[in-house]
């Protein structure tokens, strides 16, 4: 009875407010379970975890079909920005909590948080710019160690 | 189904959650909280409390909500009630599970 995941691992490579949001609600979800989850913060993902940016994650508005309005609309100045705050009111009605909130119940429920070394050294960022709760800096190949036991699945998103 | 549990009869439902809240009492609570691997403290009972008292007043059910609520920390949640602490606090509660993601 019951699910045979016992582990997630989830790559977060990206910057808009849906993905961070898939990420944590994934994470949450597997804890709420009983199951164990970590989060790799790479490339773009890494501004959910800089403390001057993870409240300002934006949807994408441009080159996004999910959307349903004309690209040329999208790309318009202040369209990024409202949809945002109409999806962060939506999320809100939800119960669901601002990134930096989420990341807080995420650490206290468990679930560890990871920063890509490669990532962090490419985009020049320090150990004080990322978040408090951060669990270490950690490569590709240090992550994968992470996965040690069986019923481990890693997701890229 | 039906299950009998601290010499009583209950009605459950497949995850054995109590179908019938009217059905609990604090002894049952105690032999699901066995059943779960866990001890019920005081601790553990101001939890439970909290949950019926939400459930009575058909307050949806969140982690959030319990973190906001006062009564625990989430860290202290996840402590006293280990893998999944909001489905095994609401079985343990007589309350159906939550359908929250948060």
């Amino acid at each position: 009875m019951g699910t045979k995941v016992k582990k997630m691992l989830f790559i977060l490579s990206k910057a808009t407010i849906e993905n961070a949001y898939a990420a944590f609600v994934m994470a949450n979800g597997a804890r709420m379970e009983g199951i164990e989850s970590e989060i790799f913060f790479t490339f773009f993902g890494l501004e959910a975890i800089q403390k001057k940016k993870l409240e300002h994650l934006h949807v994408a508005t441009v080159g996004n079909p999910g959307m349903h309005i004309p690209t040329m609309l999208g790309g318009l100045p202040g369209m990024e920005a409202f949809a945002t705050k109409m999806m962060k009111r939506e999320m809100e009605k939800l119960d669901m909590p601002p990134i930096g909130e989420f990341l807080e119940i995420l650490s206290d429920s468990g679930c560890k948080l990871w920063a890509c070394k490669l990532a962090v050294d490419m985009f020049h960022l320090k150990e004080e710019d990322l978040i408090d709760d951060l669990d270490g800096i950690l490569t590709i190949g240090d992550f994968y160690n992470r996965a040690d036991q069986e019923g481990t699945q890693l997701l890229f998103i | 189904m039906k299950k009998v549990i601290a010499q009583k009869e209950i009605d459950i439902n497949e995850e054995g959650y109590l179908t019938d809240f009217s059905q609990w009492s604090k002894e049952i609570g105690s032999e699901l909280g066995k059943e779960q691997g866990i001890e019920m403290t005081d601790k553990h009972w101001e939890v439970i409390d909290f949950l019926q008292d939400k459930h009575q007043k058909e307050e949806a059910l969140s982690v959030r909500g319990i973190k906001k609520s006062g009564v625990i920390n989430i860290k202290e949640f996840y402590d006293l009630f280990p893998g999944g602490p909001l489905k095994k606090s609401t079985l343990i509660a007589g309350i159906p599970k939550p359908k929250s993601c948060i």
